[in-house]
């Protein structure tokens, strides 16, 4: 077993969260301070960009990089926005990690205020993440009282105020431009970029939305430098740590920190306590339910971004979902693309009308009753749906499929010789 | 008859829509506090929405109408989300929900005749590793059984007397 250095799960505790007492013992805030009296925001953003931090809401974009983008030298009001929509099946670090130590979001949401120079910060926060939401809540509260929010923040003349959004359900909030109508009290479609958040966001001003653990990730980078925190990845093109939320047939499916760069035999068998009642793995998703398939030939892959990218995987949100040999992949996949199809919003015809098409098209071949030209049909939806959709939901949906599609394509053609589900 | 929210918060939300430069963005806060208090949101909920922040009820109506957590029709008194995503599916969610629908004897979408359960499917809870798992109301419940369901309902019903 890799021993991981634990940033973001080191107060952890289950059951229990740590306020701003527990959280300035073990070196909260000590980042803040460091950054508002040595560092200037450029510095800050030169650090993060050469840490080789990733997003971890999925994309896996440099975080220095688009920060480098933003408009920082525009007048006030711009934005911070933190995404924890996180409504991925498969996805709940985040959560995790706000029910255990809320105020390393906190920290990182004034640290990357700061480097932004932005005035304002929403953090928005999913329906069932009510606990999540009262953490917040009160240590927002705390930091404010300690004069870690608000104005002059520890004398140094910046000014940040933040806000918390309690949002009322949709995967489809988790998009960021639909994320910011949602924010300013309009119907959450995705809205048409450019233009980009950076240039035309919420309100108009310029704004950047990052994810959680991202952010929760800033102090720590501040704090240990850019060079510690690359090392901490286990590949040389990796950096830093990674929440691995574990689900699916696996005898534990629990939270773990884990260096970016583990591999996915470690994290199933060691982690996981392996493949649930002695049976054996068959695929994962890798990192949310818009990841395509990863097979037990993959096993030794180190999980990153650009490894699970070259086999034609997505490293997502490394919420990993493990399913035995005595599943049904066209199963599993008809229930993917019915979370998509039902979490649509209904703007673009390639979303609204062709993931409905495609859960048809899955429950007939599922049922028996299919024929080679629906498996025809599929692969065509799969053409006309990749690229075509207004917004990335529509894509990601197509991952499973097309993970169906190029590893299981005989276990389809048995359904439809069968004529019945084999499993 | 049931006010849709109390004069207090009525007063706080539109001294509070004075304040802010775009009042709309509290129109999830008003529809949710709308639902916490009268229990789900009527056509009246929208237009009292509408007046606290300055727009036309269409434009609260379209976003109300757009998220599965604003309830635009009447639900029992404990909403139950049932999560139908991969996860819980992997580990019997399927089982959890027709469980459900037998106990109670309603199908999903349907209440109860008592007014006290309404059964809705719903997408991954965020609970992916206490899979299989449900909300009812704001509360989760997670590592489900057929057995722990029964104690669940029980407990409700109890708590819906008392």
């Amino acid at each position: 077993m890799s021993s991981t250095q634990q940033l973001l799960f080191k107060n952890r505790t289950p059951g229990k969260t740590v306020f701003l007492k527990e959280y300035c013992k073990t070196g909260g805030y000590q980042g803040l301070e460091k950054a508002l009296k040595t560092m200037s925001p450029t510095e800050i953003v030169q650090l993060v960009k050469a840490s080789g931090l990733r997003g971890r809401g999925g994309a896996g974009f440099s975080t220095g990089l688009k920060w480098s983008f933003f408009p920082a030298d525009k007048p006030a009001p711009k934005y911070l926005v933190c995404n924890c929509d996180e409504m991925e099946p498969g996805t709940y670090k985040d959560g995790e990690l706000l029910a255990a130590d809320p105020h390393q979001l906190v920290e990182g949401m004034i640290l990357s205020a700061y480097a932004l120079n932005v005035d304002q910060g929403y953090i928005f926060i999913r329906y069932a993440y009510e606990r999540q939401f009262k953490n917040l809540q009160k240590a927002v509260a705390e930091a404010t009282k300690a004069g870690y929010l608000g104005k002059n923040i520890l004398g140094s003349g910046f000014d940040f105020e933040l806000h918390l959004h309690g949002s009322a359900g949709r995967y489809i909030l988790g998009e960021e431009t639909a994320l910011l109508n949602g924010l300013e009290g309009k119907r959450p479609n995705p809205r048409l970029k450019p233009p980009f958040p950076a240039v035309r966001g919420l309100f108009g001003r310029p704004t950047t939305v990052n994810n959680v653990e991202t952010i929760a990730n800033i102090p720590h980078i501040v704090n240990g430098g850019a060079e510690w925190f690359k090392g901490l990845a286990l590949n040389p093109e990796g950096a830093g740590t990674k929440l691995f939320g574990l689900s699916g047939h696996l005898n534990v499916t629990e939270c773990f920190e884990l260096p970016v760069g583990i591999s996915l035999r470690e994290v199933v068998d060691v982690y996981g306590g392996g493949v649930w009642k002695n049976r054996k793995f068959k695929a994962c998703l890798p990192g949310g339910a818009s990841t395509p398939f990863l097979t037990a030939e993959y096993m030794d892959l180190p999980l990153d971004f650009d490894p699970l990218a070259a086999v034609g995987s997505r490293f997502g949100t490394a919420g990993v979902t493990v399913f035995d040999d005595q599943t049904c992949m066209v199963a599993v996949t008809l229930n993917l693309l019915k979370f998509f199809a039902r979490e649509s919003c209904g703007w673009c015809t390639p979303c609204r009308d062709g993931l409905p098409l495609v859960c048809w098209l899955l429950e007939k071949i599922e049922k028996g009753q299919g024929t080679m030209a629906d498996l025809e049909m599929l692969r065509e939806q799969q053409r006309h749906i990749t690229g075509r959709s207004f917004c990335a939901l529509a894509e990601g949906a197509m991952g499973p499929l097309d993970g169906l599609l190029r590893l299981f394509e005989q276990e389809v053609i048995d359904h439809i010789d069968k004529g019945h589900c084999p499993f | 008859m049931k006010k849709l929210l109390l004069k207090k918060e009525i007063d706080a939300f539109r001294k509070k829509a004075l304040k802010l430069e775009h009042p709309r963005e509290m129109v999830i806060d008003l529809l949710r506090a709308i639902q916490d208090h009268y229990g789900w949101v009527p056509d009246e909920g929208v237009e009292l929405a509408a007046d606290i922040l300055g727009i036309p009820p269409i434009e609260v109506e379209e976003v109300a109408t757009f998220y599965d957590k604003i309830y635009r029709q009447q639900v029992g008194r404990y909403p139950i989300h049932i999560c139908d995503s991969i996860c819980c599916w992997t580990r019997g969610g399927e089982e959890i929900a027709a469980h459900l629908q037998q106990l109670l004897g309603v199908q999903l979408g349907q209440t109860t005749s008592d007014g006290l359960f309404t059964l809705l499917p719903t997408c991954c809870l965020g609970g992916c590793g206490r899979a299989p798992s449900i909300m009812v109301g704001k509360r989760f419940y997670g590592n489900l059984t057929t057995e722990s369901l029964d104690k669940i309902i029980a407990q409700l019903r109890e708590e819906a007397v008392g």
